[in-house]
């Protein structure tokens, strides 16, 4: 009873730090001091991850959502003027009111969670799952999910990740790249980016069996891709911008060229064959992790990178006769 | 035995950590909390892999243990150096 | 039957969506307001997490980590998005 105990108060601990950070993060004047609240919030929710049994999700949260998520508000810091870093929260009587009308809206969706999951025996989709394990490919029962029992929900996400590209590539060139690196940046350089290509090799093959995937493996590469940026690389590690473009697609190209081969065999969109699903997911994962990466660098970058060869239809937004 | 041993090491390590967080609230300007940040938040880790190397007791999960705290050591290194060098060169303490 | 920490980090997990809501209708800057509604997302996703775990010994529900890995990746790239777009709205307010 002591261990139960001693967990108890751990996550107490974590419950209280997990509101006094997001508190912070929401509520600093100083969006400096927000941005990097936000970012230790980030790694302890990875923690908390860790600690409600989802390890994928912790490698995932600590990659994307503390990482990438940081990297990406202290660039877009960098773009704001110098004298708006410091965000009043709207004061006055209709600031309160909405202060008093949020906590009223989440004590009462505080008490309906609370009437919801108190339920007597309720049923589980874990054993259906573990049940269907065996013949799933993997033996992983997140990758299971993802890539086989909820597939065409996956083949959306990576349809809605392009999207998101496309709208950042439309709204304009990137943000200024940085200059060269100094030689102790450019050795840390050298010897991060292949340790990351690695690392994100090892995760695409262990999601199968262990804690991993094409997501995690994806963030891995973006986070070479960032590293190179910040080193002065223009292109962010990306290859040339035609190459990019059918990067971006393969997720959602390998999804629909392995659905519409199953259906040409006679069976459903996206239903594997019996002894091929562990193939056809690798397969899948591949491509999905190197389209995740271009994307998540893009949205990095911010914009164009510099080379992306205008198509003549493009609109004329400065009005000047230029290409943009 | 080596649970009492680790779990000496792993309360030195929080040990670091904690000194190493007074220093970052406590001390006056920049430079010297970068030297606390690194300094103390570094052994504090090697003190935790080391209790959590003897924890586990697999070979492997001990030397996958050193390469992270390899990693993190050389990762704040650089991160101390290059914020250091830009305090300098932009003036603020 | 419902287990402590299923209830606390569902708590925990409501208790951020309302600091988010509240961050996202009262901050005055967009990227303010973006960081707030990460943290409503990451309520969200706390609460989704709580509801899936089972207890120290059994496998947690693998559906709703499946979501949140999802829900993870499109979280960062629609806050890529909102970036880009304020960063043009703000250039053409310039021109």
């Amino acid at each position: 009873m002591m261990a139960t105990t001693l967990w108890m108060m751990l996550d107490v601990l974590l419950a209280l730090l997990c509101l006094a950070l997001g508190w912070a993060a929401v509520s600093s004047h100083d969006l400096r001091r927000s941005v990097v609240f936000f970012i230790a919030f980030g790694l302890l929710l990875a923690i908390v991850w860790a600690r409600l049994g989802a390890p994928d999700l912790a490698l995932a949260e600590a990659a994307i959502g503390a990482g990438l998520s940081g990297a990406l508000l202290l660039a877009a810091l960098r773009d704001e003027p110098g004298g708006t870093l410091d965000d009043d929260v709207s004061r006055g009587p209709l600031a309160t009111a909405v202060s008093l009308l949020v906590v009223v809206l989440g004590t009462v969706f505080a008490w309906v969670v609370w009437q919801t999951i108190d339920v007597a025996d309720p049923v589980r989709m874990a054993d259906r799952i573990s049940g269907e394990l065996s013949g799933s490919g993997v033996s992983n029962p997140v990758t299971a999910v993802l890539l086989n029992f909820r597939a065409y929900d996956t083949l959306l996400e990576l349809a809605v990740l392009l999207a998101a590209v496309l709208g950042i590539l439309a709204l304009g060139p990137a943000r200024t790249p940085y200059q060269p690196a100094g030689p102790l940046f450019d050795g840390l350089m050298r010897w991060l980016v292949p340790l990351l290509m690695l690392t994100a090799g090892y995760l695409l093959w262990a999601g199968a069996h262990a804690p991993g995937g094409a997501f995690q493996a994806g963030a891995m590469l973006a986070a070479a891709g960032v590293i190179l940026r910040l080193g002065g690389d223009t292109n962010s590690g990306l290859p040339r911008p035609g190459m990019v473009r059918r990067v971006l697609v393969s997720g959602i190209a390998a999804f629909l060229l392995v659905g519409l081969s199953t259906m040409i065999t006679g069976r459903d969109f996206l239903e594997y064959p019996d002894g091929w699903a562990g193939t056809l997911i690798l397969l899948i994962e591949t491509a999905a992790m190197l389209a995740i990466a271009a994307t998540l660098v893009l949205a990095y970058v911010g914009g164009r990178p510099d080379g992306w060869r205008e198509g003549p239809g493009d609109l004329d937004i400065a009005g000047d006769g230029g290409p943009r | 035995m080596t649970e009492a041993f680790a779990l000496a090491l792993l309360v030195s390590g929080i040990g670091f950590f904690v000194a190493g967080s007074v220093g970052i609230l406590r001390l006056p300007d920049l430079h010297s909390r970068l030297h606390a940040l690194t300094k103390a938040d570094n052994l504090g880790l090697g003190l935790l892999c080391a209790g959590l190397a003897l924890l586990e007791g697999s070979l492997l999960i001990a030397a996958k243990l050193f390469f992270i705290w390899l990693l993190v050591l050389a990762a704040s290194a650089a991160a101390a150096h290059l914020i250091a060098q830009q305090s300098l060169r932009q003036g603020t303490k | 039957m419902m287990l402590f920490e299923e209830l606390l980090y569902a708590i925990v997990g409501v208790g951020l969506f309302s600091l988010g809501l509240r961050g996202a209708l009262l901050r005055r800057s967009l990227l303010g307001r973006v960081l707030a509604i990460n943290i409503c997302g990451a309520g969200v996703f706390l609460l989704l997490i709580a509801i899936a775990y089972r207890g120290p010994g059994l496998a947690p529900d693998a559906l709703p980590h499946a979501l949140v890995l999802t829900g993870i990746v499109v979280a960062v790239s629609a806050t890529a998005l909102a970036l880009a777009l304020g960063r043009r709205l703000r250039e053409t307010d310039d021109e």
